[in-house]
């Protein structure tokens, strides 16, 4: 279990990294390695050249404004759950931080690594499309911004092409009138979950639910999102509306067998998590309503 | 200018080498190796630090925990080019200045916390930074602390027992602080 | 006096050196080395057509490349078959690289060696090997069927079939008042130490020894098998055993391929190579165990009292049987636990398939045999509406009946006769750690709340200690500093710590002048192994033997220099006193120097020494029975297995929605006759008993239909961490000790997990009241037997 040779670079500036990708198309960006490097030591990945952009300065940040928070490629899963202000401007990116491996590995893994690995089974991928987020792509070409709505478009497989680095993601911050809740089923603790749930329900000064929006991991080949709206179309929320809630959403998903659980097995959890994660997201949106009142 | 570019090449095998300064344990050692060598073997099998043990390589078992900067992480899942330049910690820097075995250490072999004690090196610099960031850990919170790491031989049951002593140990005989913590 | 030590917690000798990261483990050893990587096969049945390794040459830092075509003699041969058993009529072990067939994914075809391990894997990934690929046999049913064949020649793909009966159980049976059938299924698990394997050799062409160290749990069957294959004298070959990452069964399994092939490389190339096996190759290239098939028909009484029973049984052996029939044998013989079914037969099949081999995993065929008993006792209380622990009661060996004779051969061949137990005081003691009587209560107000929690509860009688024999050697130096050594080998028991204490009180030295190998053959040239949990009750006697031997010379000698009686005499803290006049004193040290008639003034104990006189002028200085220096050796052979036994309960809680599977409770009840360190003994229950959720929730080996280990990883094969274990494991001990050995001692390393799958099993239907029959079970097989069970009420009664 040890990696195929490949040559390997460290540039200092994020011109150069770019410089060195475009000059190799089967070269790959190192960022934080905790998904990519056992690819490489099982040989399941064996790229030509690693970029490393740990030296590159200034990705490692973590910003926040009243608009959202910006996670640098170079910032830590840890960091960016560490800082006070982005879990005060978008919750749900830190309450689903909380369940991304072990500490261990969130020390070195990065978000944005996370983010651009594309897998349908993690947890920030689904946040970022839940959240109408963004990451910024970067190449000799310029850079652009690719909405996370058209990010992932098959298992493992984003948009970003391989001569691009994403230099920061951009999470929105959480809405005055909103309350978000994540929880997820795994076989054992710090594993890829069966099936995980976020949610973001708004309501409007009344209390009266105006949007219930869910995204689902592990039940999809890609993060899915669903507007579970309608089933709340009363503007409350009881056992019969999430039923409701639970059945517009597996409609729209297509859980997979594995050797850890039945197909029906996982769409028995997103329906069971559904219903308490909308639940928990809802008690948030009223808890955030009734604190700032 | 990117750091790093390959100095020469082996004549064993024809791959790039780069020259690369570790970090450890307060000691810097030179070590010219090729970029995909893993920073477990680096260690391993390069500067002769062996206490750092191999148990899966695919970043699941925590035994090649180290830490970065002071931060536990899987050398395992690093290259160690990657790693130049920082301060790493290993198992084998542990122990107290004076020699004698430092607080965890005492605590698992007061408590019976280790068998094979393969595992263990990983154990052992996982809960010397956990610790450090909560000094007075609940048992639940001790749980949490080991919950990355593998243990086949002891049902994980006096490890938690070493973790809450050894934050005992420690309020008793405060150590010096680790390398490359930060103040 | 000294303290005694025996029974005492004592803290371990071996952490200092492990906590320091100063281990030597196997590939700590010789940096420089060689490093071996092995072409596996990647298909679970094909024939070789042919080998193409010339691409391998041109890559730059390779050594040799091997494929069968390059063994020779009795390396060209198959591997030996360890454990030969007149029913294993068609046994078969592989090559040390595949010949012309391979049988199951990750069969080694050849061997690379090279600079680095980075290396040889870039020319593994090289070598080309045209297959004709064959349909595999996958699955303990498709085995059985015999449709298709794992072996050409092996019909019905059946190694072996094995019969014993004790009176006549379907006579019984159908005589019986009540009669039940079970249908139950094991699946697979894995040993999975922390450490895989590792070997290292080195042929030292200036004293023509080859010197090899291995990660294994017997060292001189390692030897022997690389002295007969390398065609080398026994002589010749040493075999080292370093400190061992964990084995649990799986090191005891010899010569594995890479045993062999890498002294035989390092003797070809003049080089050290060493193999050390990665995580993956563990997963496909050693061995797993537990997986079987088994049918159960019993007929019992009113009072749940076994009256007869037949239990039929399909064993999943792997591709090969170099072990024998070890497994299956101690599944059908300890399968009768602490019970006396008076009447019983047993009829198992070892069957092939094209899957990685089944060897003994840390329990070895007992977990299986629990579990069809105990689901069998279970289902008796069900079927009569009676506490489950009563029908258990009914059915005990009482403590007046031992030696209790079952009338079958065990696993040693030897008469399956218990020595010792207490089974109702265990019961009782269980019962009040566990709260067991209170439980009704518990489980009634959780379901007034929603909750479904449940109890449960397994029994087992374990063999330890099989023979046939361990050593003990035990030599005082001049210093009094006592060197020690056995044979067979540590993995993390604490070996060193626990003889150190049999010896400090045997001899009446302090603990710390004492100082144990173990595992060397250079030190202890005669030995079996680690396994069977035999180390405590094979070496812990016969060093005791050998200590005691020491003891009767240091006396000896004593007596003479201080001119009294042996019997006069006492050591206390390694100083040997007249008993009663402390003044009158001679060190071990100095005895150990008047033993040795050639007294060279090298040390303050030789020049002390010369103050005394001993030996008998007119006589030879070494006298016709006697030898020069301070040694006792001495082996010790039991007649027979020593019988360990323990019951276990859990209390479970499942999720109502999602049938997650949670432990509230895990209360152990442990019998290992006398312990020599406490300390030690509950590591190994807490050990087994993690080992034992895993297998019972979590692991498995998930083979697809193409024979694809699915999961072999830790991201999916699921060994728990600490979140998966109980919270706590309360233990309680009773010691019945054994009649068999010195020290009244009973094996403890397997115990914790035997009664694992059948306790979960247990506490699962007590939660959720329909019958558990296939283990390990996850939370989505749960939700699917609810759903089943909830489908059957909904479609009403028809039986």
């Amino acid at each position: 279990m040890k990696p195929a040779p490949f040559s390997y670079s460290r540039p200092t500036t994020l011109d150069e990294a770019l410089a060195s990708l475009a000059a190799d198309p089967d070269a790959k960006v190192l960022a934080g390695g905790q998904s990519l490097v056992p690819l490489l030591s099982m040989r399941l990945a064996a790229p030509s050249a690693l970029v490393d952009i740990n030296a590159v300065p200034d990705l490692d940040h973590v910003r926040t404004d009243e608009k959202g928070v910006r996670v640098g490629a170079l910032a830590r899963h840890a960091a960016v759950l560490a800082d006070p202000e982005a879990r005060r401007v978008q919750p749900l990116v830190s309450l689903a931080l909380q369940r991304v491996a072990h500490p261990t590995i969130r020390n070195r893994g990065t978000t944005v690594g996370s983010l651009v690995h594309a897998d349908a089974s993690a947890e920030m991928p689904v946040v970022l499309v839940l959240l109408g987020g963004s990451i910024t792509a970067a190449s000799v070409a310029g850079t652009r911004t690719i909405e996370a709505a058209d990010l992932y478009v098959g298992p493992l497989e984003s948009t970003l092409r391989h001569d691009e680095i994403a230099t920061e993601a951009f999470f929105p911050a959480l809405p005055g009138d909103a309350g978000v809740a994540f929880d997820e089923i795994a076989r054992r603790h710090g594993d890829y979950a069966l099936c995980g749930v976020a949610a973001v329900v708004r309501a409007d000064e009344a209390g009266s639910i105006t949007s219930v929006r869910a995204g689902y991991l592990s039940v999809s080949d890609l993060p899915t999102v669903v507007d579970l709206s309608e089933a709340f179309a009363a503007g409350t929320l009881d056992d019969a509306s999430l039923d409701a809630a639970a059945d517009l959403a597996l409609a729209s998903l297509d859980p997979a067998a594995d050797i850890h659980a039945t197909a029906d097995y996982r769409a028995h959890l997103a329906r069971v998590l559904t219903k308490r994660v909308v639940r928990q997201a809802h008690d948030d949106c009223t808890a955030r309503r009734e604190g700032d009142a | 200018m990117s750091t790093d570019a390959p100095t020469q090449t082996d004549p064993d095998t024809g791959e790039d080498l780069h020259d690369v300064r570790l970090h450890v344990n307060g000691i810097v050692h030179q070590v010219r190796i090729p970029g995909r060598r893993l920073l477990s073997d680096a260690l391993r099998h390069d500067l002769g630090l062996t206490g750092t043990h191999v148990g899966c390589e695919h970043g699941v078992c925590g035994a090649c925990t180290v830490l970065l900067e002071g931060q536990p992480v899987r050398a395992c899942l690093m290259f160690a080019v990657s790693a130049a330049g920082q301060e790493l910690t290993t198992v084998e820097g542990l122990a107290a200045p004076d020699g004698r075995l430092g607080p965890v250490q005492q605590a698992f072999k007061e408590c019976h916390g280790l068998q094979c004690g393969f595992c263990t090196p990983g154990f052992l610099t996982t809960i010397t930074a956990g610790l450090r960031d909560n000094p007075d850990p609940t048992e639940d919170e001790a749980r949490e602390m080991i919950g990355g790491n593998l243990c086949r031989c002891t049902g994980y049951q006096n490890i938690v027992s070493a973790v809450c002593r050894a934050a005992e140990i420690a309020r008793l005989e405060p150590s010096e602080p680790l390398e490359g913590e930060q103040p | 006096m000294t303290t005694k030590l025996f029974g005492q917690a004592v803290q371990r000798v071996e952490d200092d050196r492990l906590l320091r990261g100063q281990g030597q483990y196997t590939d700590d050893l010789m940096p420089g080395a060689l490093h071996a990587a092995v072409l596996r096969s990647p298909h679970a049945h094909a024939r070789i057509l042919a080998i193409d390794v010339d691409a391998v040459l041109d890559v730059e830092g390779v050594v040799a490349v091997y494929t069968h075509e390059d063994l020779v003699g009795a390396m060209a041969e198959p591997l030996p078959l360890l454990i030969p058993h007149p029913t294993l009529t068609h046994g078969r072990t592989q090559y040390a690289l595949a010949r012309d067939e391979i049988n199951y994914v990750g069969e080694a075809i050849a061997m690379v060696v090279a600079v680095d391990r980075y290396v040889a894997e870039d020319a593994v990934d090289r070598i080309r090997v045209d297959y004709d690929v064959l349909p595999p046999v996958v699955g303990i049913e498709n085995a059985r069927d015999g449709d298709l064949l794992v072996h050409d020649d092996v019909p019905g793909n059946r190694a072996a079939r094995m019969e014993q009966q004790v009176g006549d159980a379907e006579a019984a049976i159908a005589a019986a008042p009540h009669r039940l059938s079970l249908d139950l299924q094991v699946e697979r698990s894995a040993c999975m130490p922390m450490e895989g394997r590792a070997t290292l050799a080195r042929w030292d062409t200036d004293s023509r020894r080859m010197q090899v160290w291995t990660s294994t749990q017997t060292s001189t069957g390692v030897r022997a098998a690389v002295a007969s294959k390398l065609g080398l004298d026994l002589g010749q070959v040493d075999v080292i055993t370093p400190d061992v990452g964990g084995g649990f069964g799986v090191k005891i399994v010899h010569p594995w391929p890479e045993e062999l092939l890498v002294p035989m490389a390092a003797r070809a190339l003049g080089r050290p190579v060493k193999f050390i096996e990665d995580r993956r190759e563990h997963f496909i290239s050693s061995a797993h165990e537990r997986g079987q098939l088994q049918h159960v028909d019993v007929g019992f009484d009113d009072d749940g009292r076994l009256l007869g029973l037949s239990v039929q049984f399909w064993h999943d052996n792997g591709a090969y049987t170099p072990y024998g029939l070890i497994v299956p044998i101690i599944t059908s013989t300890q399968l009768l636990g602490p019970y006396k079914p008076d009447n019983y037969k047993v009829v198992f099949d070892s069957l092939y398939t094209n899957t990685v081999i089944v060897t003994p995993y840390r329990g070895a065929g007992r977990p299986q045999g629990v579990y069809a008993m105990e689901r069998t006792m279970d289902a008796i209380a069900a079927y009569l509406g009676k506490d489950r622990t009563e029908v258990r009661a009914a059915n005990f060996i009482q403590p007046d009946e031992f030696p209790y004779d079952h009338g079958l051969l065990f696993q040693d061949g030897r008469p399956l006769i218990y020595d010792s137990g207490d089974y109702p005081a265990s019961l009782e003691k269980l019962k009040a750690l566990v709260d067991w009587d209170d439980f009704e209560r518990i489980r009634d107000e959780a379901r007034a709340e929603g909750r479904k929690v449940g109890i449960g509860i397994a029994c087992y009688v374990e063999g330890t200690g099989v023979g046939p024999y361990e050593g003990g050697h035990v030599h005082v130096e001049t210093s009094g500093k006592v060197k020690v050594s056995t044979g067979l080998t540590s993995q993390g028991q604490g070996h060193q710590t626990a003889f150190a204490q049999i010896v400090a009180d045997e001899l009446g030295v302090p603990f710390e002048d004492v100082e144990v190998v173990t595992g060397d053959t250079r030190r202890s040239p005669y030995s079996v192994g680690t396994f069977a949990s035999r180390a405590a009750v094979m070496s812990g006697s016969a060093i005791a033997l050998a200590a005691r031997k020491t003891r009767e010379k240091v006396l000896r000698i004593a007596a003479d220099a201080l001119e009294t009686t042996p019997e006069d005499l006492e050591i206390v803290n390694g100083v040997v006193q007249v008993k009663g006049a402390p003044g009158s004193r001679i060190e071990l040290g100095t005895i150990a120097v008047l033993s040795n008639p050639l007294r060279y003034a090298f040390d303050e104990a030789s020049k002390a020494a010369t103050q005394f006189v001993v030996g008998d002028p007119s006589k030879p200085p070494v006298a016709e029975d006697d030898e020069p220096g301070l040694e006792g050796k001495d082996f010790y052979s039991p007649p027979r297995s020593t019988f360990a036994n323990g019951m276990h309960a859990v209390v479970v809680e499942t999720d109502p929605e999602t049938a997650e599977i949670t432990i509230l409770r895990y209360a152990v009840v442990h019998d290992c006759g006398n312990l020599i360190n406490p300390l030690i003994v509950e590591g190994q229950v807490h050990g087994g008993v993690a080992q034992g959720v895993g297998g019972a929730l979590y692991e498995r080996m998930a083979y697809n239909e193409h024979g694809q280990l699915e999961n072999a990883s830790f991201m999916d094969f699921l060994m728990p961490y600490v979140s998966e274990v109980p919270k706590r494991i309360e233990i309680d001990h009773l010691e019945t000790p054994s009649p068999l050995n010195p020290l009244g001692l009973k094996g403890a390393g397997e115990a914790g997990v035997i009664p694992s799958a059948a306790v979960f099993a247990s506490a699962i239907e007590d939660a959720e009241g329909f019958p558990i029959t296939s283990m390990p079970i996850s939370p989505s097989e749960l939700f699917a037997l609810r759903l089943h069970h909830e489908q059957k009420l909904q479609e009403g009664p028809h039986a």
